[in-house]
Order: structure tokens, then C-alpha cells, then sequence
């Protein structure tokens, strides 16, 4: 082995790829958010009286489930091109993480849901709550807490799912950043290594402090 | 705009083209699945009835291979490789790296399900005159198996999916023979539905047979 | 004031599980229910709240028509207290949320009266030192009463118990039966389904015997208990005895 390792530039790096871990962080809740956003609409379709909403809701989840991630995103990036519908780079992953978050919470959802006893409603109902009421107050703070951990780990994997934008040509996130000063250097090994580093930071951050708020929220 | 979506030049060729590629994304599949079974099935067994000085570091270990994209592990793996002077093909890097990124995800598989046998099960069943083999192969094993099959179908199916990543580091397979086409042809949304397609009849049927078995046996408990 | 039944026909697709039943519950009245399982006493109670709508027939409660039309479901269970055999405390809640949700979010009651209202409760069913805690920390017996004071903080004008006993272990129906004993002593009108042959003798002025979704016999205590006619009654006695 007549290799010596460079780890100098890759520290120099580190300020830029720290910023680029603020980007793939920002991308990871914003399809958080829509992906729950959307698997609650899913979840809603999936048993809806209407054919067409039942099978739209149905196609989206089996094709998020049954697809890779990374075919998800091609197709926001160069397929929606064919139909006329241009998203950048950003925008494509965002949107094929967000399709993909959302296929796996709709199940999750739907198996909280089904979770929590049937005689929960009715126990609330015979105090008089209305159907809403009964949903808001007794349902959806247990299915909350059935669902917290599948969340959690829905978290980590869309990090780890953002580093696939700079297969689209993304170059301001984690690895988008470190792929650029990859090009210009040829240090493969250190930039990578140091991502992967941060990478394991954030993931870790993540489930330490969903670990946090587990405790402070379920008490029971 | 409609007629161009009718007249392809996606020929018999591309479609082969693609199918070769897909029988990559295969191979990739049973050699990861393989390596990752076998260390998973190593692995899990000892988390579960090793001590906590080697449960904790060993379950730490593993932990890095699920908090890192895989994308990530396979251009490190492949330069560390360059490095160090062993002389594997981009597929065999990527062979290893899904391994043990399996393996990472196998190993919680079966601790969970040897974990699932209640002790006093095992206790009736040595009581029974059964023999520390026996009491494995006849109880511990099955019981084991059934909670950790379903998991173990989905764990397959997401790294068959996972390897679409491996194109990055040089390998052909489905994703990356349809780019190729793409780039060729043109038609990016006609010849990704068909990837998309061939993905999906990969995955879907195997799908429904892991929730079946996972339904059937819980209504059976 | 009072709950009139008339001729109350229930099914479960073609499962007919009460089959024509009329009986009149007075105002501080104690009327119990005995009879096998499955021979729709639990269906009944679900029918006179409203929780299962009925085939034919009527339910009257102080007048209203429970399965009329333009009847407000949710303002009449506000009179009708229920408490089940499973005792469904809602696990996310202690046992001081658990009794003071409903007169917060139903009544409307400010946080301090509702909270008032649940320790007078909780005070009333014994639990004045597990107000705290979360409900997977309390024994059955601890569950069924904190249900019982849940169901009571809405003041209720009637309570319906359906088996609240028999899913407890022995030494633990005692403290619930001793709170339902209180309650009567109070003047409550209750129903209570109850396989507790002595209790249902000592607390009620009528008991009803039911078989296969029909009333075959209702009466004082000392008639329906002591000297039965039915032979299904002697029956179904000789068997729980
Ligand atoms: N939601 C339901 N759907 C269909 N059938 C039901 C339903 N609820 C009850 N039944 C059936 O109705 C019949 C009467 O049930 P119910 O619970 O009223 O009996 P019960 O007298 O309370 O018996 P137990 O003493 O066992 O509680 C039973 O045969 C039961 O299987
Ligand atoms: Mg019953």
C-alpha cells in the first residue's frame, strides 16, 4: 500500500459540507412533512367509498413500495420531462423522496389506526363525544404514539434517501458537496469518509433526540 | 405529442438490453442476500445470547452500516479498495458492500425472532425430555422463523431495490441500462415505465406472498 | 322520569339477538339483569344509549326517543353513564385526565371545575391516592372504579353496568361491587348486568331473568331469585349457584 492519505483538504472542506448537511437535513423534513401530509390523504383513499380514489391510493402506495427510491426520483427528474412538467434538481428529489415517504406512512398509518381497540371509540362515545371528538381525543394520541417509532425510522431513512439527488446533478447538499470537491481533488476516500461521518451524525441525531421526546411525550 | 408517445424507437434490442440489466440487478440481489443471510444469521444469534460486552460493541458496529446511505458506503468502499490494491470488479464491491449492509439489517431480524421464543417454552419443552438440540431444532427454530420470515421477504425485496444504487460505482444493471437507452432514444418516460415495470414484477408478487404468510400466521397465534 | 323499553327487536344481520323486549326502569330504581351468555343482555344496554341502533321498537329516556331522528346522540349519553366489562380506561391519560376529559371537552367545563369534579369522583370510588398514576399501573379492580368515577363525573341520571366483575380476579370484586352498593344507596337509578347472584339479590328492587333475547321473567328479588316458576330461571340458577 503506497498510498498516504490527504485528510487536510477534506477538513478544509468541512464548513462547506456542513452547510450541505443543513441542505439534505431541510430535504429530509420537507418530505417529512408532505410525505404525512400525503399518506394521511392515502390512508383516507384507501378506504374511501369511490373506485378511482381507492385504486389511485392503492397505485401510489404499491409503486412507492415495490420501486427503488432512486427510480422514484429519475422519474420526477427526466420522466415528468417527457410530459412537459420540468422540475429542477431540488425539486425531483424532494418530490420522489415525498412520494416515497409517503407509500410506506400510509401503511404505518393505516396499521396504527387499526390498531387502537375498537372499544376506545366506543368508550368515549358513551361519554357523549362525537365522532370527531372521540378521534381527536382518544384515537389519534394513542395511534400517535404506535406510529412514533416507524416515523422516527421513516426520518432516517429519507436522509440517508437524499444523498441520491446528486445522481440528478443536486450539488448543494451533503453529498452533492462533497462529490464536487471529490472532482476537483480526486480524494475519494477522505471527502467520502467524512461524509459518511456526518451522515452518521445526523442519523444519530435524529433518533436520539425522537429517543428524547419519546420520553417526554409517553409517559404511560 | 401523442403519436410520438406510439412511435418508439424502443427496439427488441433495448428491451434484451434491459433485461440483461435486470438480470444483473439479480445477481447483485442473491449474492447480497446470500452474504448478508448467512453474517445476519451468525450476527443475530450471537446479539442474542452473547453478554453485553459483545452484544453492545458488535450491535454498535452494525448500526454504522444503517445510519450511512448506502450510495455513501459503496464510493467509499470502492475507493478504500483502490487503495489498499485489491483487484475486484465494481460488481464484486458491490456485492460486499450490500452484504454487509444485509447483514446489518438481518442480524436485528433474527435476534428479534429468537428472541420472540418465551423461556418458559423452551422450559416445557426441555421438560418434556427434549435435548438442547432438540428443544433448537424442533421449537426454538420454528418459532423463530415464522416471526422473522415476513420481515426477512421485505428485507430482501428493499435490497433488491437498493442495488439500483450500485450503478454509481461502474455496474450495469437495470437502472443503468435504461439510462443508457434513455440517453440513446431519447424517451425518457416510456423506457423508465418499463424499468419501473420490470422492478415492479420483480418485487410486487414476492410482496403479496411475505404479507400472506405474515397474515396467515398471526391469525394462527 | 324513567327509561321505557317497547318491544325492542335487535339483530346482527340475521342474527336476532333481542327478540321483543318491554320493561319500564323507574327513576331511582335498581333493576338487574341476569341470564346466560350470549343471550343479549349487553346488547341491550348498547341499544338504550344509542351505541347499537335497533331493528323495531322503541327506547324512551325521560321522553326522548333514543333511535328517533332528529335525537342528539351525544347530548342524551351526557344522562346515561355505561360502564363495561372490559374497563377501556384511555391508557394515554392518568387516572385524573381520564375522569376529568369529558366534562372538559363535552361540558365544557373549565379546567378547575372539571378537576373539581373528578377528585369529588375519584374520592367517591376510593381512588383519592392514584390520581396521578397512569391507568396500566392500576389493578383491575383500581380500572373498573376509575370507570365507574369517569362515567359519574358527567352526573348522570342513569348508570348502566354490564358484567363490571367478571372479567376481576375474586379478591377484587369486592371493592367494585361495595362502590356500585354505594352508589345505590345514593339513590341512583341503575341496570346492571351482573352474574353476581347475591349482589343482584341484595341491591335491586326488581331483577329480569333473559333468555335468548326475550324477558322470561322480572320481579323482586326474593321471586325472581328466591322462588323462581320459569323452569329456564331454575335452570340457569341452579347453574350459577
Ligand atoms: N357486533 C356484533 N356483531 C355480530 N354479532 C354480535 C355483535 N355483538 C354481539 N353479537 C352476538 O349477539 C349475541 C348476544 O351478544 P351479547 O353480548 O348481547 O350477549 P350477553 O348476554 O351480553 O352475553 P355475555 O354474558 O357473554 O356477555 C351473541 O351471540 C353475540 O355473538
Ligand atoms: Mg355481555
Amino acid at each position: 500500500m503506497n498510498y498516504t492519505f490527504h485528510w487536510l483538504p477534506a477538513f478544509r472542506a468541512l464548513p462547506e459540507m456542513l452547510w450541505g448537511a443543513l441542505v439534505t437535513l431541510e430535504i429530509a423534513v420537507l418530505s417529512m412533512v408532505l410525505g404525512v401530509l400525503f399518506a394521511v390523504l392515502l390512508a383516507v383513499g384507501a378506504s374511501s367509498q369511490y373506485r378511482i380514489f381507492r385504486a389511485a391510493a392503492v397505485s401510489w402506495v404499491e409503486l412507492a413500495r415495490n420501486t427503488p427510491a432512486l427510480f422514484q426520483i429519475y422519474m420526477a427528474y427526466f420522466g415528468l420531462g417527457s410530459l412537459g412538467i420540468h422540475l429542477d434538481s431540488f425539486v425531483a428529489l424532494l418530490a420522489g423522496i415525498t412520494f416515497n415517504n409517503a407509500g410506506y406512512l400510509a401503511e404505518t398509518f393505516r396499521g396504527g389506526l387499526r390498531a387502537v381497540p375498537q372499544t376506545q371509540v366506543r368508550a368515549a362515545r358513551s361519554l357523549g363525544m362525537g365522532q370527531i371528538q372521540a378521534f381527536r381525543l382518544v384515537v389519534m394520541p394513542q395511534m400517535f404514539r404506535i406510529v412514533f417509532y416507524p416515523l422516527t425510522n421513516q426520518m432516517v431513512w429519507a436522509i440517508l434517501m437524499t444523498s441520491l439527488g446528486v445522481i440528478v446533478g443536486l450539488n448543494n447538499d451533503l453529498t452533492g458537496v462533497t462529490q464536487e470537491y471529490n472532482v476537483r481533488s480526486f480524494r475519494t476516500f477522505e471527502y467520502f469518509a467524512l461524509a459518511a461521518v456526518i451522515y452518521y451524525l445526523l442519523a444519530k441525531f435524529v433518533t436520539v433526540s425522537a429517543r428524547l421526546m419519546a420520553w417526554r411525550l409517553f409517559r404511560y | 405529442m401523442f403519436s410520438s408517445l406510439f412511435e418508439t424507437s424502443f427496439s427488441a434490442n433495448d428491451l434484451m438490453f434491459m433485461l440483461k440489466g435486470a438480470g444483473v440487478t439479480l445477481m447483485l440481489t442473491f449474492w447480497a442476500v446470500l452474504g448478508g443471510t448467512l453474517l445476519g444469521v451468525v450476527f443475530g444469534v450471537i446479539r442474542a445470547i452473547s453478554p453485553w460486552w459483545v452484544n453492545a460493541p458488535l450491535g454498535a458496529v452494525l448500526d454504522v452500516f444503517r445510519s450511512i446511505p448506502l450510495l455513501i458506503q459503496l464510493v467509499v468502499a470502492n475507493s478504500f479498495k483502490t487503495i489498499v490494491g485489491i483487484h475486484w470488479s465494481p460488481f464484486t464491491v458491490g456485492c460486499v458492500v450490500l452484504a454487509l449492509y444485509m447483514s446489518a439489517y438481518c442480524t436485528e431480524i433474527v435476534r428479534s425472532g429468537f428472541l420472540a421464543v418465551p423461556t418458559t417454552t423452551r422450559r416445557a419443552a426441555r421438560s418434556l425430555g427434549l435435548s438442547w438440540r432438540q428443544d433448537l431444532t424442533e421449537i426454538v427454530f420454528p418459532i423463530a422463523l415464522r416471526v422473522a420470515l415476513p420481515s426477512w421477504i421485505g428485507l430482501t425485496l428493499g435490497v433488491m431495490k437498493d442495488t439500483a444504487m450500485v450503478w454509481w460505482i461502474g455496474v450495469v444493471e437495470l437502472l443503468r441500462s435504461s439510462q443508457v437507452i434513455v440517453t440513446r432514444i431519447q424517451e425518457p418516460l416510456f423506457v423508465l415505465s418499463i424499468a419501473g415495470l420490470i422492478y415492479f414484477l420483480m418485487s410486487f408478487p414476492i410482496a403479496r406472498l411475505g404479507a400472506r404468510l405474515e397474515k396467515r400466521w398471526r391469525e394462527n397465534d | 322520569m324513567s327509561i321505557e323499553i317497547q318491544d325492542v327487536h335487535k339483530a346482527f344481520g340475521s342474527l336476532e339477538v333481542v327478540k321483543g323486549v318491554t320493561m319500564t326502569v323507574e327513576k331511582g330504581e335498581v333493576v338487574s339483569i341476569i341470564g346466560g351468555s350470549g343471550s343479549g343482555k349487553s346488547t341491550l344496554l348498547m341499544c338504550i344509549n344509542g351505541l347499537e341502533p335497533i331493528n323495531s321498537g322503541r327506547i324512551l329516556v325521560d321522553g326522548t326517543d333514543v333511535h328517533g331522528r332528529g335525537t342528539d346522540l351525544n347530548k342524551l349519553r351526557r344522562k346515561i353513564g355505561i360502564v363495561f366489562q372490559q374497563w377501556n380506561a384511555f391508557p394515554h391519560l392518568t387516572v385524573l385526565e381520564n375522569v376529568m376529559l369529558a366534562p372538559r371537552k363535552v361540558l365544557g367545563k373549565s379546567k378547575a371545575e372539571a378537576e373539581a369534579i373528578a377528585v369529588e369522583k375519584l374520592a367517591r370510588v376510593g381512588l383519592s391516592e392514584k390520581i396521578k398514576v397512569y391507568p396500566s399501573k392500576l389493578s383491575g379492580g383500581q380500572q373498573q372504579r376509575m370507570a365507574i368515577a369517569r362515567a359519574l363525573a358527567m352526573s348522570p341520571d342513569y348508570m348502566l353496568f354490564d358484567e363490571v366483575t367478571s372479567a376481576l380476579d375474586p379478591q377484587l370484586v369486592g371493592e367494585v361491587l361495595d362502590t356500585m352498593r354505594l352508589l345505590s344507596s345514593e339513590g341512583m337509578t341503575m341496570i346492571v348486568v351482573t352474574h353476581e347472584i347475591a349482589f343482584a339479590r341484595e341491591v335491586s328492587n326488581r331483577v329480569a331473568f333473559f333468555h335468548k333475547g326475550r324477558i322470561h321473567e322480572i320481579g323482586p328479588p326474593a321471586q325472581v331469585i328466591g322462588n323462581p316458576r320459569e323452569p329456564e330461571t331454575i335452570d340457569f340458577l341452579k347453574s350459577v349457584l
